[in-house]
């Protein structure tokens, strides 16, 4: 019976072969570590934004008198109302914490190096569209973070030579952050953005599929297979890799829950408490800081504080802002090295890579705090660290000594 | 990989730990600019219930609830709708209704030069010890147009509407110890005496001139922040229950998984 069922769909439909290509028969390299469970996370946490995200909506009012007390409405009045939102709020950093850890995992063990060049781009340009979600969604609670981080980023538009102010006035519907531009952000997060996220994360996903999974080894592990074509330092995805997907799921969710039912507001920075404060153009808090997943790129952006010619520091600083971000894309073509893992990369490689960690964290602390003359320096300096990892990357990975690369993968 | 984990939950740790800065208020140790600290327990409902009438009989006038409603108040903290409805409730209010007030935005500009804001959410965007501290911190200062200053917000607008209850309070200047640089406390070589210094800034009442004594004021500032407290997260209580019941859940699952995940291991040696 079940089988007839199964050839019926079969013949109108490839489910059989579907499910072979991408699970039962999918060669999964053996020897995959804790980096590599950051990927299956972050779908976890996507189908997570997306169905919490579909209930907020149900009672979110996209309005300048309505935004910030619809919220106080799903909190309180909403059964369950308060878990469907610090779902979605906790999902946010989460995203940003799993994405910047794939990211990592990808320079890591040089997942982005030849055959899987349009799968890094691909990643890219999912934690780019994550990066204007994540900005659009933080403005709608309509709090007083939410204006003015709102006012800063768009501030930035305005300081594009020559067109930028009106290009400001036009992009955000008004002369000053309002209703209008809360409705057309609103509208971004919750149809455009979602829509092309889940759109790009599957083409990711098939991309992958067509590549296959690199390992921390950085072996290519199709170069020796079985009689039938199957590498031999491969393990079928369904059901090995699954059952330890689900176990890291468990874990995950242990710590995700935790945070939901006991630490919402995660010391300030999962929720900012300025934000518990309705918006007031009339009334600029201290020191506005954008979420901790921006504070890196918030850095740059402030530690240019010098003109160069007819060019403003605002302007130059959003350059370095955008440059910082696009830059990431580029990866694969920077890399001259002739092997992937930094398992077997050299001392510079290595350098390199331990800068750009230690310049992110550095960077994403100075991009809380005020600044002030030692800071700013500070992030000067970090900020040429980052970039170093980049622009320098052509030359260190070509002319370092690297380790030879074993044929197969020694677990 | 050790160093980067090392690094990420160092930074993670930085990340928790936060302050609550309180202006220009001074312990009793001297101290300026931290709160005091309270304990907010929201099991505690008669703290709540004695919180919620000092606050309906002194605070509401002026300052709204605007996001809560009163039977959920009345409910959450245990008080039976009838006694609610027949003490708390003014005019023409029912028990659904959201908390707001009838006070005009203009009128209270008028008065105070600023609107009274909405506390609902207060405790949340300032913290309960700032409130605590801030409650406490009045004190007479005939320089201000009402006659009052506060050390943790300095030239408030707001009128001290607990004086009949606390009393006079001023700023006032002591001899303190002064601290040597082995962090004990200064001594003369001489005498052996300790060294003192004066310091002012320090929060006194005149004892009698209150209502209350200024330890029951104290206690009764803490209702009323233990209130205010549960107002900003009135499902905390709720939400720790259930949680304990997740994580469990969420302990067993994983577990299981990983057998689950070790039985499939065993098949690839």
């Amino acid at each position: 019976m079940f089988t007839r069922v199964l050839n019926w769909f079969d013949e109108r439909f490839p489910i059989t072969d579907t499910w072979e290509r991408h699970l039962s028969k999918y060669p999964a390299p053996i020897g995959q570590n804790f980096w590599y469970l950051a990927g299956v996370l972050l779908i976890v946490v996507l189908i997570i934004q997306l169905v919490s995200g579909i209930w907020l909506l149900m009672n979110y009012v996209p309005t300048e008198e309505g935004a910030f007390a619809s919220i106080q409405y799903i909190m309180r009045d909403v059964e369950y109302g308060w878990i469907i939102r610090y779902m979605h709020t906790t999902g946010s950093s989460m995203f940003f914490l799993l994405i910047y850890l794939h990211m990592f995992r990808g320079l890591l063990y040089g997942s982005y190096q030849k055959p899987r060049e349009l799968l890094w781009v691909l990643g890219w340009l999912t934690y780019f569209i994550l990066v204007v979600e994540g900005f659009t969604g933080y403005v709608l609670p309509w709090g007083q973070m939410s204006f003015w981080a709102a006012q800063v980023i768009f501030s930035l538009i305005g300081a594009i030579p020559i067109f930028g102010e009106d290009l400001l006035i036009w992009i955000r519907g008004d002369y000053l952050i309002s209703g209008i531009t809360l409705g057309r952000l609103f509208a971004f997060h919750v149809v455009l953005l979602p829509l092309a996220l889940i759109a790009v994360v599957f083409i990711h996903v098939i991309a992958l599929h067509e590549v296959g999974s690199n390992n921390p080894e950085g072996i290519d592990i199709k170069k020796i297979t079985d009689e039938h074509g199957v590498p031999l330092d491969s393990v079928p995805f369904f059901p090995y890799d699954v059952v330890k997907d689900l176990f890291a799921i468990g874990i995950f969710l242990i710590v995700f829950c935790f945070i939901i039912f006991f630490f919402p507001d995660g010391g300030g920075y999962l929720i900012e408490y300025i934000n518990y404060e309705p918006a007031n153009n009339l009334k600029t808090p201290e020191h506005i800081v954008p979420a901790w997943y921006y504070t890196p790129f918030y850095a740059m952006l402030r530690a240019i504080t010098f003109p160069i010619g007819p060019l403003t520091a605002k302007f130059l600083g959003f350059i370095i802002f955008g440059a910082a971000i696009l830059i990431i894309a580029i990866v694969p073509w920077l890399d001259k090295s002739p092997v992937k893992s930094i398992r077997y990369k050299g001392i510079y490689s290595k350098l390199a890579l331990g800068g750009l960690v230690v310049s992110f964290f550095v960077l994403g602390y100075l991009g809380m705090v005020p600044p002030n003359p030692l800071r700013t320096l500070l992030a000067q300096i970090f900020t040429t660290i980052y970039f170093i990892y980049f622009l320098f990357m052509p030359i260190y990975t070509k002319y370092e000594k690297c380790k030879p690369v074993p044929e197969r993968i020694v677990v | 990989m050790k160093p980067v984990l090392i690094i990420i939950l160092f930074s993670i740790s930085t990340f928790l730990v936060s302050e609550e800065a309180c202006g220009n208020y001074l312990s009793e140790e001297g101290e300026k600019g931290f709160c005091e600290h309270v304990d907010i327990d929201a099991s505690d409902k008669s703290s709540l219930q004695r919180g919620l009438k000092l606050y309906m009989n002194y605070c509401f006038g002026c300052h709204s609830l605007k996001y809560a409603r009163y039977n959920r108040v009345a409910s959450d903290l245990e008080i039976p709708e009838d006694l609610f409805q027949k003490n708390l409730l003014f005019g023409d209010q029912k028990m659904g209704d959201l908390m707001t007030i009838g006070m005009e935005i203009s009128d209270a500009k008028e008065w105070f030069g600023v609107t009274p804001p909405d506390l609902t959410l207060e405790s949340s965007l300032k913290g309960a010890n700032w409130l605590y501290t801030y409650l406490i911190s009045f004190y007479i200062d005939e320089s201000r147009p009402l006659g009052v200053n506060n050390k943790v917000y300095e030239n408030v607008g707001m009128p001290h509407v607990l004086a009949d209850m606390q009393g006079d309070q001023y700023s006032v200047c002591k001899q303190v110890p002064e601290t040597a640089l082995n962090g004990g406390l200064k001594q003369d070589p001489v005498s052996g005496k300790v060294i003192t210094q004066e310091k002012c800034g320090f929060l006194e009442t005149k004892e009698g001139s209150g209502k209350l004594t200024s330890e029951q004021f104290k206690t009764d500032m803490k209702d009323l922040t233990n209130f205010l407290a549960y107002m900003s997260d009135p499902i905390k209580e709720e939400r720790e229950y259930i949680g304990k019941f997740v994580i469990l859940y969420l302990l067993i699952f994983s577990i299981l998984s990983y057998l689950l995940y070790r039985e499939f291991k065993k098949d690839l040696h």
